[in-house]
């Protein structure tokens, strides 16, 4: 098992790797409540990024709609907590049937009757869009007045019903970052990840090859929205807060893929690094532009824009790829 | 002997144009099976029918004793009938070993065994020195033995090559039906060819089917056919016929 998650990798890469997981262990000693919630942000968006690099970077299948399992495993764990008092890893037990239920029907929709490409995108936005739509009348979950989940009691670390300090939380979507990337890693370097690579590749010569490419192409959607629904029941508890309007809107889907496209679509680390490169610079500009006395609204909107259109320019693959090179590390299975 | 591969007159019609008219061709296990004909003929096609990418208008397609005739490729690939591509498809990104590991581990699980018999798929194609780069980095004679590479790695019970001679060096193509030959000979591996490099058909075939228009119009041993006046009018030529097959 170690070996096979180490296997491929450079000397230099595990170093860095390990250098990294020290910094990223010890980093709430030192950071302040700001920086530490920029860091949940940040490895918030790196969970969900290489949730939706699964499906459309080693599949081949473009969601643009990934809110909607953010959306559904948020509702469905806060609902229970709320309600009935479900503790949320267990509800995270029914909040993944749930999404990958979700995700079926769009698959199956998609892949049954050939639609495919942009096409397939929009219907994975049109399903986030009919949540949105659906969830904001759902009187059950108080449809668009909101879910709201019992503020968090700071005098002590409940990592059972995930109610703590920011720390906690840092501590949670850590180690769901690190679970994430073994299993994009297993994924990718056992059968099913050669055969979605296949489908990505080519459909066509991917059956010719013998690939039942529906069946895999499901499997894909479905492994990418149960992972994507744990990164929902972290939302709900992190914030405590669920509005229909907010957690399903589009602009979330875009924010998902935002980091996987500019750190590298289809490799390991391109997700992670994107949602550092992103989330971490749009931070500190917006940090930098308070200092100066700036309060503009929308400013990482436009540095998020600035920065697409940089990499798509300059570094169509991403930066990871690039930065592999540089630093002389190449990416085991890719 | 009941053949390995029966094709009952079969049929493709698309809107107005018959593609495939009535063709039936029985192959043995065991044999080495050219179609020729001019462009246009429809040997792609027919191949296409055979191999599930399309469904047939008409008649019937038996493999190994079941009907294949309407299965969708990748049922007809797991019965042990791969096939080349015409315009040739590799999985451009991947490199060239992980292209063959994809068709290895059809009837494999384990990656690693899957691997170890790509590599050896690739030295008998003379790919193992090119088999860390991308698919997409090769020369086209290259990407037509990798196409062979990858549908001999499914294991097939019977290999299905759309034109892999066309673009290779004479040294080349002799090669390749060398790399043929031998395979067939070692492992019974039934072979069914589209080509129109003539010197590979005839030192490869054992029996040929000659398509125009969608029709057959000539099946026989090569020596043969070659000489039926129907052939050397429709696709041959005159000229190629007297300076005995360039």
């Amino acid at each position: 098992m170690i070996a096979r998650l180490s296997g491929g990798l450079s000397a230099r890469a595990l170093a860095l790797l390990v250098m990294l997981g020290i910094v990223l262990l010890f980093a709430p000693l030192f950071a302040n409540d700001y920086l530490l919630t920029v860091l949940i942000l940040i490895l918030y968006f790196a969970y969900v990024g290489q949730a939706w690099n699964i499906m459309m970077g080693f599949a081949g299948q473009l969601s643009l709609g990934h809110a909607l399992y953010v959306g559904l495993g948020a509702y469905v764990a806060a609902f229970l907590f709320t309600r009935y008092g479900v503790a949320p890893w267990l509800g995270l037990l029914a909040a993944i049937p749930v999404a990958v239920a979700g995700s079926a029907v769009i698959g199956f929709l998609a892949f049954r009757f050939g639609v495919a490409g942009v096409y397939f995108a929009i219907l994975t936005i049109a399903f986030a869009e009919f949540a949105r739509i659906g969830f904001d009348h759902l009187d059950i979950v108080n449809a668009s007045a909101g879910l709201f989940l019992p503020v968090a009691q700071y005098a002590h670390n409940d990592l059972w019903r995930l109610r703590g300090d920011p720390a906690m939380f840092y501590y949670v979507i850590l180690a769901a970052t690190v679970v994430a990337f073994v299993l994009s890693r297993l994924l990718l370097t056992s059968r099913i990840g050669y055969f979605w690579r296949a489908i990505r590749e080519d459909e066509v010569a991917a059956r010719a090859a013998g690939i039942d490419t529906f069946r895999y192409k499901m499997y894909a959607v479905m492994v990418s929205a149960a992972v994507t629904a744990f990164a929902g029941v972290f939302y709900a508890f992190y914030y405590n807060n669920l509005f229909p309007e907010q957690v399903f809107n589009i602009s979330r889907s875009i924010e998902i893929i935002l980091g996987p496209i500019i750190g590298g679509i289809g490799t390991l680390f391109g997700p992670i690094l994107g949602a550092f490169v992103l989330t971490g610079l749009a931070e500190a500009l917006n940090d930098t532009m308070l200092h100066f006395g700036f309060d503009l609204p929308g400013a990482k909107q436009v540095f998020y824009g600035i920065c697409l259109l940089i990499v798509v320019l300059a570094l169509p693959n991403g930066i990871w790829p690039w930065l592999a090179r540089r630093l002389g590390i190449a990416e085991g299975a890719q | 002997m009941t053949a390995l591969l029966s094709v009952q007159s079969v049929s493709k019609r698309f809107r107005g144009l018959l593609a495939v008219d009535q063709v039936s061709v029985d192959v043995p296990e065991g044999a080495i099976f050219a179609v020729i004909g001019p462009n246009g003929a429809g040997k792609t096609t027919l191949f296409n029918l055979i191999a599930g990418a399309m469904a047939p208008s008409d008649g019937a397609i038996a493999f190994a004793g079941t009907r294949i005739d309407g299965m969708t490729a990748d049922a007809v690939c797991r019965r042990g009938l791969a096939r080349t591509f015409q315009l040739v498809r590799p999985f451009p990104a991947l490199s060239v070993e992980d292209n063959v590991v994809v068709g290895a581990l059809l009837h494999r699980r384990d990656v690693g065994a899957a691997r170890d018999h790509a590599q050896s798929l690739l030295r008998r194609l003379d790919l193992f020195d090119k088999r860390g780069q991308p698919a997409s980095t090769l020369t086209l004679p290259d990407r037509k033995r990798l196409e062979v590479a990858r549908a001999l790695a499914t294991g097939p019970r019977l290999l299905l090559l759309d034109e892999v001679m066309a673009g290779l060096r004479p040294t080349e193509t002799d090669r390749m039906v060398a790399t043929l030959q031998t395979l067939n000979r070692e492992t019974g591996l039934t072979i069914v060819l589209i080509e129109h490099v003539m010197r590979a058909v005839m030192a490869l075939a054992s029996r040929v089917l000659v398509l125009d228009h969608g029709t057959a119009i000539a099946e026989g041993a090569p020596d043969a056919v070659v000489r039926d006046p129907a052939v050397v009018q429709s696709y041959l030529g005159q000229s190629q016929f007297e300076t005995g097959m360039a």
